[in-house]
């Protein structure tokens, strides 16, 4: 075991088994959980803040333990009760944790130094890495130096430096700013897949997830829910809280007899019998429509730049949002016509727990 | 493996100075009830010795309760408006102010006693009345009233409710009763009981100034230490603890508060 | 009344009393420091004569003892208190802090309570032991009155450290060792040095531990006592207490500018 030439070259698979987390209070913070991660593979943990996803990220990096019965695995080797300085996994902290005592450079090196490498050595690595995540111009600089977007340069250049088998990321984008964590999102992006390493990061964003990930992982109380490609868990989600939680979909509500629904204002033809399911829709899949078969009052209109927000009251029992981007969005007051295609629906089994 | 045997370390050092700390106060107060020391606890409990300390200090503990009662409200006559200028005049000016009455916390209390002496032991009147050690407890206390008040004075905008007030029509004095006092009470009050419990504690200047006739609780102390059999020293040191602990749990209280507060 | 002049009488107690009864006696102390048959050059016979020099080796001595000691015991137990959740954590804390109101003279009589003739140490050993009026005694007193300073300075320091700094530490593969000598001691460092200076400076002033304890040990707060009191020798007391003032005071504020708390330096 150990950082070879392997390892830098082909990335690690993990795979969990039956993992699970009970806290000394009682408290169950993880479920008996199943995860498979690919050589490569780039997976969010995505999830509402007490979810479990943090504790999971956290056995993986073996600064928890899990429950008896449970295991981790890197590649061929049961890593579960090997402590996390010797697992070999780089960490990026929600506050980046940088040591304040030390330079970036010593930061960069630090991880190195544990392993007792050479100090020319040393040198030379610290120097790639800087290059690779362009902080050749602050090398020398105190952290406390440094703004948010460059710490977090830093955090990860210190969590690859010493060539781990994972890279595990703990909500590295929630301590910077709205406008900055656009563009880092996109280029923390580009990063990962250069570093040719298998990643999990833990997130509460949905767009950040999906920006990101190769995969996610929708995790709530304590358990994955659904795992798939952002497009599978956007276009087929599996539950209402998925359907709830990436892209917001709205329930309909209303009674559905055969392959109609009928709500208040008016009636909806499903692409398929929805006797025992709930429909869902999103809001850009509303259309504002002079021929659409239902009617409603227009209570809100918010102007967003690329197009309007519109609510609408009196189609299903609570307020219908619609996304609108023509030139002449309707008034407040407005009675207008909406129409929504069958494909447009997701039907999801009823007695589902909702969010 | 080496985790778990630095915790056993770290748990050893922490119960013996535990230890250290409370093994010899649990020794005065039994010594305190016991009958008699020497022979041990199997000589019986009494509560002879406390009677006995009740007769011969309870003048100093008398005393004492009245000089903290009397320093408390000096230092709040002085320290209460004072913290409120530093608080609305802050500049270099306030700054070395604060620092010149912090020195008593500083300077050991003997050379601040000698200083008085020199300057006022002529006096005689002054020199003999339990207004001199009155004096040196407001000098030592001082700093802790000021600096609990202008810390929560300092976290609260001051200025901007102030502003608010006289835009209401207050006058200076009607803003710093109806504005400054309440918001400051939790600094008040926790400078209040530092102020009880350290008077009631004070000894390195109050031996210095103390004369025969006027002995506090500390000096009696220190004369039964000297003087009297252990017994009665130790049951002298239980009514020193029977006092100041409860005021100490209060101060913790109310500084903790406070702190909160000012954050 | 306006509001400029409101202010400035508010200020105006305070600065009477602070006029009357610091300002001006620490004058006439420095004065009279200078009006014995020495007159000035007193400062200088401070380090000449053997008396003065011995009594403040020892008690510089006495103090740096007492400071390494009070660290590496309270940085231990505030460490071990503030990382790990236990019942009886209270308690322990609550024992630990108590002696933060015993003036100097009840600690020590705790200490002959502990190391005196009638003390339990003498009375658990076969042998004689007393040592309460010995220089371990006062060193022991001094320990009494820092460890809750330095220990509550300590706790305050931990609960700030950022744990993910620990955490990070040993993902990169440091060892239990290394991640205290890489993040928690440089973490703690402004707060050792801030609660160091302060146990350094009140035991180099502390009188009324010396007072139970040192009837036959020179330290400065006994000889400036012994001078003033015995041997009526008041420009030397005088002089001692400017020196020791200024050493303790400068310590302080050195300790203050790191860790920005307010201690009270009795003893």
């Amino acid at each position: 075991m150990g950082i070879g030439k392997s390892s830098e070259n082909i990335p690690m698979t993990l795979r969990l088994t039956n993992t699970a987390k009970t806290f000394p209070d009682g408290t169950q913070a993880l479920l008996p959980t199943e995860l498979s991660v690919e050589q490569g593979e780039i997976v969010s943990l995505l999830g509402p803040s007490g979810c479990g996803k943090t504790t999971l990220l956290r056995i993986i990096s073996g600064l928890e333990t899990p429950d008896p019965g449970g295991e981790v695995w890197f590649d061929n080797d049961n890593v579960t009760s090997l402590p996390v300085e010797r697992r070999k996994v780089g960490m990026v902290f929600q506050s980046y944790a940088l040591f304040p005592n030390m330079s970036v450079r010593a930061n960069i090196g630090y991880g190195l130094k544990m392993q007792k490498l050479p100090k020319d050595e040393i040198e030379t690595r610290v120097t790639e890495v800087l290059e690779l995540c362009q902080l050749e111009n602050f090398s020398m600089r105190a952290v406390d130096a440094l703004s948010g977007g460059q710490r977090q340069r830093v955090a990860l250049a210190r969590a690859i430096a010493p060539r781990p088998r994972m890279l595990l990321l703990d909500e590295p984008l929630s301590a910077l700013d709205a406008a900055l964590r656009d563009t880092l999102r996109d280029e923390l992006a580009v990063l990962l897949r250069e570093f040719h390493i298998t990643a999990i990061f833990v997130t509460h964003d949905q767009d950040e997830a999906m920006a990101i990930a190769d995969r996610v992982a929708v995790m709530s109380n304590g358990q994955v829910v659904q795992s798939g490609t952002p497009e599978e868990l956007y276009r087929n989600p599996n539950s209402a809280f998925v359907a709830g939680f990436v892209g917001n979909a709205m329930l309909l509500g209303g009674e559905s007899n055969g392959a109609a629904l009928h709500l208040t204002g008016g009636a909806l033809t499903l692409p398929s019998d929805g006797t025992g399911f709930n429909v869902f829709v999103r809001a850009e899949d509303v259309q504002i429509n002079t021929e659409g078969p239902l009617s409603g009052q227009v209570e809100t209109v918010t102007f967003l730049g690329t197009h309007y927000r519109i609510g609408i009251s009196d189609v299903i029992a609570g307020v219908l949002t619609a996304t609108y981007s023509g030139q002449n969005a309707p008034k407040v007051g407005d009675v207008v016509n909406l129409s929504i295609e069958p494909e447009a629906l997701m039907l999801l089994p009823e007695g589902e727990s909702g969010q | 493996m080496f985790k778990s045997k630095i915790k056993i370390l770290q748990l050893f050092v922490t119960l013996s100075a535990c230890a250290f700390l409370f093994v010899p106060t649990v020794l005065s107060v039994l010594a305190g009830i016991t009958a008699n020391y020497f022979k041990g606890v199997s000589s019986g409990l009494t509560l002879k010795w406390v009677f006995k300390v009740w007769e011969l200090y309870a003048d100093s503990i008398f005393l004492s309760i009245g000089l903290a009662f009397a320093c408390l409200v000096v230092t709040l006559i002085i320290g209460l408006p004072a913290a409120y200028g530093l608080a609305r005049h802050p500049g270099w000016l306030s700054r070395l102010l604060e620092e010149f009455i912090s020195l008593p916390l500083a300077v050991p209390g003997m050379a601040i006693a000698l200083a008085l002496l020199q300057l006022y032991g002529s006096m005689k009147g002054f020199r003999a009345s339990w207004t001199f050690i009155l004096v040196g407890h407001v000098l030592y206390t001082l700093p802790f009233m000021v600096r609990s008040i202008l810390a929560v004075l300092a976290a609260i905008d001051l200025k901007t409710l102030e502003e608010g007030a006289a835009s209401l029509g207050a006058s200076p004095w009607q803003r710093f009763r109806d504005i400054v006092v309440p918001n400051a009470m939790p600094g008040i009050l926790a400078g209040a009981l530092t102020v009880v419990t350290l008077s009631i504690g004070e000894f390195n200047i109050t031996w210095m100034l103390h004369t025969p006739y006027l002995k506090t609780l500390p000096v009696g102390l220190a004369d039964s230490y000297a003087s009297m059999r252990l017994e009665i020293a130790s049951a002298y040191t239980l009514v020193f603890f029977v006092i100041i602990v409860p005021l100490l749990m209060a101060m913790q209280w109310a500084s903790a508060r406070a702190q909160r507060i000012s954050q | 009344m306006t509001n400029r002049t409101f202010v400035l009488a508010c200020l105006a107690p305070l600065f009477i009393f602070s006029l009357a009864f610091l300002a001006l006696p620490l004058v006439r102390l420095f004065v009279e420091s200078g009006s014995g048959d020495a007159g000035w050059a007193i400062y200088l016979e401070i380090l000449r004569k053997p008396r003065y020099i011995n009594t403040l080796v020892l008690t510089v001595l006495v103090s740096l003892a007492t400071t390494v000691a009070a660290l590496v015991i309270s940085t231990t137990a505030g460490m071990f208190l503030s990382r790990n959740r236990f019942r009886g954590r209270g308690t322990l804390i609550s024992v630990m802090t108590l002696p933060l109101a015993f003036p100097g003279v009840v600690i020590g009589f705790l200490i002959i309570l502990l190391g005196g003739r009638q003390g339990l140490v003498n009375q658990l050993t076969p042998g004689h032991v007393v040592f309460a009026y010995s220089v371990v005694g006062l060193f022991l007193g001094y320990l009494y009155f820092s460890i809750p300073r330095v220990l509550l300075t300590v706790m305050a320091a931990a609960e700030k450290l950022n744990p993910e700094l620990e955490e990070a530490a040993r993902t990169l593969g440091a060892s239990p060792y290394r991640v205290v000598v890489d993040v928690i001691v440089p973490g703690l460092m402004p707060s050792l040095i801030a609660s160091g200076a302060i146990a350094f400076a009140t035991a180099m002033g502390a009188f009324g531990t010396a007072f139970t304890l040192a009837t036959d040990i020179d330290v400065i707060p006994m000889v400036i006592y012994t001078e003033f009191t015995l041997s009526a020798n008041i420009a030397m007391a005088s002089a001692l207490s400017i020196v020791l003032g200024i050493v303790t005071w400068a310590l302080l504020l050195i300790a203050r500018s790191l860790s920005g708390s307010t201690v009270a330096a009795a003893g």
